[in-house]
C-alpha cells in the first residue's frame, strides 16, 4: 500500500503526515508513506485544497487534516 | 442576560465598583468574551456544515467558462461558502484557470474568500451589530466583483506564470459526505478553528477592554476621525501585516471607534486585514508574475480605500 500526503509544506500537512504514521503503526499494516510537495504532482490528482490524502492513487480526503481514526477507516 | 451575568460577577462577586475604570474594563471583558465565544462556536459550526456542500472542486465546475460580470458576482458569492486557506491558494488558482474559469472571475473568488469570512463577520456582528456586519458583507462582495472585473478587462493572462497553463490537472471525483460525516467534519473544523483563534480573541478583547476603560474618549478623534483624509490609507497600510488576526483585531478596533475612530476607516482597516496579506502575496508569487501581483494588490487596496472614504462620508 502506498500512502501519499499531498501539500505544499504547511503546518496542517505535517499534522496529517504524523496522523498517517500513527494510523499505520496502530493498524499494524505495512505501507509506504510519502510526502508530495510538488505542485504538478498535486494537481495531477485534481486536488485543489491541501492537505490531501491519497491511498494507492485514490484521493481519500482533501482540504482537511483527517484524524487517526478516520485514516484507520480508509486503510485497506 | 449575559450583561446581567457579567455585571453580577464583576460588581457583586468580585466587588469592583460600577463606574470605576477597573470595574468597567473587567465587566466589558467578561461580557464580550462570553458573547463572542458563544457566537463563534454556533456560527462556525453552521458555516462548516454549509461548506461541506461546496467543496472547491464543485465551485470550480460552477464557475468554469462563465461570462464576465455574472461570473464575477457568482465567484464572489461562492467565495463566502467555499472553504479556503491561503496555504492552498496555489492548487486552487491552478485548478480554476486550468478548468476555464476566466482570470478576472478567479480573482473575484480569491478576493472575496478570505475577506468575507465567518470569523470576521461574527466578530463584527457581535461587537458592532448586524448593520455593520451586513455593510461589510455587501461592500466586501462589491470590492471582489469590481476588482475582478477590472483585472479581467486588463487582459493580464500573460502575467500568470507560464507553467500554470501547461499543468495537467486530474479529475478528482467529489466525495459525497453523509449527514453524519458532515456533522463530524463541522465539529472538527469548529474545534480546530477555535483552538487557533481563541488566544487572539482573548488578547484582543482584553486590550479592547483596557482601551474602553482607560483611554480617554475622543483620544483618536483628531487622528483617526473622519476629518483626517490620510486616516483611511494609513489604516489600510497598517492592516496588511496583521493578516489572519481578524479575531484579535476587531475587538481592539471596536474599542477605538468609541474613542473617535470613524466607521469608514474601521471598515477599510478590517478589509485590509483580511484581504491584503503578505503571506498570501508570497504564496501567489508562485503562480503570478510580479506585474499581475502588484496590479492585484493595487486594485484591491484602492477599492478598499474608496470604501473607507465612502462610509466616512455617509455614515
Amino acid at each position: 500500500m502506498k500512502i501519499e500526503v499531498l501539500g505544499t509544506g504547511c503546518a496542517k500537512c505535517k499534522t496529517l503526515y504524523d496522523n498517517v504514521q500513527k494510523a499505520v503503526a496502530e493498524s499494524g499494516k505495512t505501507a509506504e508513506i510519502v510526502k508530495v510537495e510538488e505542485i504538478p504532482k498535486i494537481m495531477a490528482y485534481g486536488v485543489m485544497s491541501t492537505p490531501a490524502l491519497v491511498i494507492d492513487g485514490q484521493v481519500k480526503f482533501s482540504g482537511k487534516v483527517a484524524s487517526v481514526a478516520e485514516i484507520m477507516g480508509v486503510l485497506t | 442576560m449575559l450583561k446581567q451575568f457579567a455585571d453580577w460577577l464583576v460588581f457583586s462577586i468580585i466587588g469592583l465598583i460600577p463606574g470605576s475604570r477597573a470595574g468597567e474594563a473587567l465587566d466589558f471583558f467578561i461580557y464580550d468574551t462570553i458573547k463572542i465565544f458563544l457566537l463563534l462556536t454556533t456560527i462556525i459550526f453552521v458555516v462548516a456544515i454549509i461548506r461541506t456542500s461546496f467543496p472547491p472542486e464543485k465551485t470550480k465546475r460552477l464557475l468554469s467558462h462563465k461570462r464576465e460580470y455574472i461570473g464575477n458576482v457568482l465567484a464572489a458569492l461562492l467565495g463566502i461558502v467555499t472553504p479556503f486557506c491561503s496555504c492552498s491558494a496555489v492548487p486552487l488558482f491552478i485548478g480554476f484557470v486550468e478548468s476555464g474559469v476566466p482570470l478576472g472571475v478567479t480573482f473575484s473568488f480569491l478576493i472575496s474568500s478570505p475577506m468575507v469570512n465567518e470569523v470576521a463577520l461574527i466578530m463584527l456582528w457581535g461587537l458592532f451589530g448586524w448593520k455593520i456586519a451586513l455593510i461589510y458583507i455587501g461592500t466586501g462582495l462589491l470590492v471582489a466583483v469590481v476588482a475582478g472585473i477590472v483585472i479581467g478587462k486588463l487582459k493580464m493572462e500573460q502575467y500568470v506564470q507560464d507553467y500554470v497553463w501547461e499543468m495537467q490537472v486530474g479529475n478528482a471525483e467529489i466525495v459525497q459526505l453523509s449527514f453524519r460525516e458532515k456533522l463530524d467534519y463541522a465539529r472538527g473544523y469548529t474545534l480546530e478553528l477555535l483552538r487557533k483563534i481563541w488566544p487572539y480573541v482573548v488578547v484582543g478583547v482584553g486590550l479592547g477592554a483596557f482601551i474602553h476603560g482607560y483611554v480617554p474618549a475622543d483620544f483618536l478623534a483628531r487622528w483617526a476621525g473622519r476629518d483626517n483624509p490620510l486616516a483611511v490609507p494609513i489604516a489600510v497600510a497598517l492592516g496588511v501585516p496583521l493578516y489572519s488576526n481578524a479575531a484579535g483585531v476587531i475587538p481592539i478596533v471596536h474599542a477605538l471607534t468609541e474613542k473617535g475612530m470613524a466607521i469608514g476607516t474601521v471598515l477599510a482597516f478590517m478589509m485590509a486585514v483580511t484581504a491584503l496579506s503578505l503571506p498570501e502575496a508570497i504564496i501567489l508569487k508562485n503562480v503570478l508574475k510580479n506585474r499581475l501581483l502588484v496590479v492585484f494588490f493595487g486594485i484591491v487596496a484602492l477599492a478598499i480605500v474608496c470604501v473607507g472614504y465612502l462610509f466616512n462620508a455617509i455614515l
